[in-house]
């Protein structure tokens, strides 16, 4: 009996070394960091959401690769949200509550940003969105930033352009989901800055199949340009629909127009669409000591060969995204998550795909007019419209 | 308003309404041999434009339309037999929820088959500028293919359903299934067969207005809700009637946009549908006889 009691013993303790000494190992190498992603890989947005899960993959498969980021490796957990705000929210709560993770990339959309802010803020839970509407980061909420650029620099750049054509009098046309009703919104405010007035402005339904009666509405007003503000399919539409009932005006779009499939699904009637955008769609005709150049070479090289498609500039976003986190980690040496936030708020001149990041604790965006280009389309590809 | 723009929205009018009507004969078939509205319409004209924009890298244009159509075809076969043959005796309702039920699972298949980008097939004559001119206002040329696809179809749909055998025996089984299965029609091929024949429609819809619609994995579901509309306007069953539907619709938003914000233009598909249904349950075009001794 007693010496039933010792051997029992005895096994404790020596499952209890045992135990202790895998613990130990386990910490010399350090623990995987989980990071969370919501984006709407299906549904409406799968445009967004599709290229930037894709492309957290790709970005976080090389940073585990080489090791992980001071000796961590990432885990990654994607979550769909299929471009719904109840989904984000819960799937928001989960990652926070269940899964612990270090920081959320995502979501996709504006709406759905919106939904999770106050959810983010509440549980300091650090949120770098790809979305680009400007209500995500101000009021600036400590631990939420974005990285795609402003809608408002969008419309700026349109207006510019305008003026340098000497273009007074437009037709602002928008589809009827949040992304267009912002749109029009933002256009309409800051036309006048520029002198530039909107002869008339209307909404379409964004699943419309074809555009050409609201076309020839516009052909009777006499306007000089239409701005379209809208997502696929309607943005290839619009450009044939123009082409087909002879409105010869130039058509600027938004810079959600960034996915050379568009241009392509437009045929010959998208050649001449201008708009703003970031330089990655146009990397390889920037100069060769442009600062965002080796590195927009590099993300649409791997992605291309991974993927086996197009490049496109909302996955840049999640690129950004995953970089500004990544970069923050490094800075901050250990791994919590107040510290990595602080870090991120102090990044400067931080190079990414939209444009050259600089990040303060009054501008949680960093970016500014500078990140955009004024692209066109030219024989199905994407080019500078200043040449 | 010009003369040149009045004649614009008139041609705008047709382009929409011919979209609509071509989508609206798919659910006439089926109604005319089971007496159900099969939702799933609208995956079939998907289904039929991704399969050929797909071919079409490979084969040329007819003959990948031709091979789509017959992919198209053998997938509404197979719809039936597996979802709809082995309910016997399911209520028309229970069927309806059904077809519903089919139509999210085609859609998530091809989410997972093709992607969630933005396809079509080329313009068939002419490229997306080309148009013809009339009186100052011009039309697509792939209208005018659309316009025709839509009116070889109807004949040839109608001449079957009228004049050969087996189209009178898929009509005798929407009527009364027992009658005709005791005149030895064999009631469950004929449905069968109908699936089929809306399927390959369909996808033959589907591939002629993908050049102006263009393709992607969810625009079924508002496709077919317009046709489905435009087959109520016209008289459930009647396909000649859903193409006159289907261009009135078409002209009546057109003019719409021309007057009011095109903000409103979605609502009247839905006014008109509504009022259809009060005043006129059996259709526009349909005699008040005809559906009063159906409805007896």
């Amino acid at each position: 009996m007693r010496m039933r009691v010792v051997g029992f013993v005895g096994i404790f303790i020596i499952a209890l070394a045992v135990g202790f000494a895998s613990y130990g190992a386990e910490s010399g190498e350090r623990g995987p960091i989980k990071v969370g992603a919501i984006f709407a890989v299906s549904g409406p947005a799968s445009w967004l959401g599709a290229p930037e899960a894709k492309t957290v993959e790709m970005f976080v498969d090389r940073i585990n690769a080489a090791g992980g980021i001071n000796g961590h490796q990432i885990k990654l957990i994607v979550k769909d949200s299929q471009a719904k705000p109840e989904n984000t929210l819960s799937l928001a709560k989960q990652l926070i509550e269940e899964e612990n993770v270090l920081a959320i990339i995502g979501p996709s959309t504006s709406g759905e940003t919106m939904a999770i802010k106050d959810v983010c803020q509440e549980a300091k839970m650090i949120l770098i969105s790809c979305a680009a509407a400007e209500d995500i980061v101000n009021p600036v909420a400590s631990y939420v930033f974005k990285v795609p650029q402003k809608d408002s620099d969008a419309a700026r750049w349109i207006f510019k352009t305008m003026k340098e054509k000497g273009i007074s009098k437009i037709a602002v046309i928008v589809s009827n989901d949040g992304f267009g009703i912002a749109g029009a919104k933002q256009l309409e405010t800051i036309a006048p800055e520029y002198g530039i007035t909107v002869a008339i402005s209307e909404v379409y339904d964004k699943q419309a199949t074809d555009l050409t009666d609201v076309v020839t509405k516009l052909k009777g007003q006499g306007i000089q340009a239409v701005v379209n503000w809208s997502i696929v399919p309607a943005q290839s539409l619009v450009a044939k629909n123009m082409k087909q009932v002879g409105l010869d005006v130039p058509l600027f779009q938004s810079h959600g127009f960034g996915n050379i499939s568009y241009a392509r699904a437009g045929g010959e009637a998208a050649n001449g669409t201008l708009f703003p955008c970031g330089r990655l769609l146009v990397a390889n005709v920037l100069p060769a000591d442009h600062p965002q150049k080796a590195l927009l070479m590099e993300y649409k090289k791997d992605y291309e060969s991974r993927y086996n498609e197009d490049v496109s500039t909302f996955g840049g976003h999640a690129y950004d995204a995953l970089l500004v986190l990544t970069e923050a980690m490094k800075k901050a040496g250990d791994m919590d998550r107040d510290k990595v936030r602080d870090a991120i708020e102090n990044e400067k001149g931080l190079v990414g795909t939209a444009g050259i990041f600089n990040f303060s604790p009054q501008d949680h965006n960093g970016l500014t007019m500078d990140a955009f280009e004024m692209l066109t389309v030219k024989n199905g590809e994407f080019a500078l419209a200043k040449e | 308003m010009d003369l040149a723009q009045i004649v614009q929205y008139c041609f705008s009018g047709i382009t929409v309404g011919s979209i609509y009507a071509i989508v609206a004969i798919g659910f006439n078939i089926i109604f005319n041999t089971t007496g159900i509205i099969n939702f799933a319409q609208g995956e079939f004209l998907i289904v039929g434009a991704m399969t050929s924009i797909s071919l079409c890298k490979v084969l040329p244009l007819p003959l990948a339309i031709l091979v789509a159509v017959l992919i198209t075809t053998l997938l509404g076969g197979l719809v039936e037999l597996v979802f709809i043959r082995r309910l016997r005796d399911a209520s028309v309702l229970r069927l309806i929820v059904i077809t519903i039920g089919v139509s999210i699972l085609i859609r998530e298949a091809m989410l997972h088959i093709w992607d969630e980008k933005v396809r079509s097939l080329p313009y068939f004559t002419g490229t997306s500028i080309s148009t013809v001119t009339l009186l100052g206002a011009h039309i697509s040329l792939q209208v005018l293919w659309v316009l025709g696809v839509s009116a070889v179809v109807v004949m040839a749909l109608t001449l079957f359903f009228r004049f050969t055998l087996m189209g009178r025996a898929m009509r005798s089984c929407a009527d009364d299934r027992m009658a005709a299965r005791l005149c030895g029609v064999n009631d469950r091929w004929m449905v069968t067969l109908s699936f089929m024949l809306s399927a390959g429609t369909g996808a033959l819809a589907g591939c002629v207005i993908s050049p102006i619609t263009q393709t992607q994995y969810d625009m079924g579901a508002p496709l077919a809700i317009k046709g489905f509309t435009v087959a109520i306007l016209g008289g459930l069953g009647n396909s000649m009637a859903a193409v006159a539907a289907g261009l009135l619709l078409g002209l009546l938003e057109a003019f719409m946009v021309s007057q009011l914000q095109v903000a409103y233009k979605e609502a009247v598909a839905i006014v008109v549908l509504l009022l259809v249904l009060v005043f006129r349950p059996s259709g526009l075009f349909a005699r008040s006889e005809v559906s009063a001794l159906r409805a007896s």
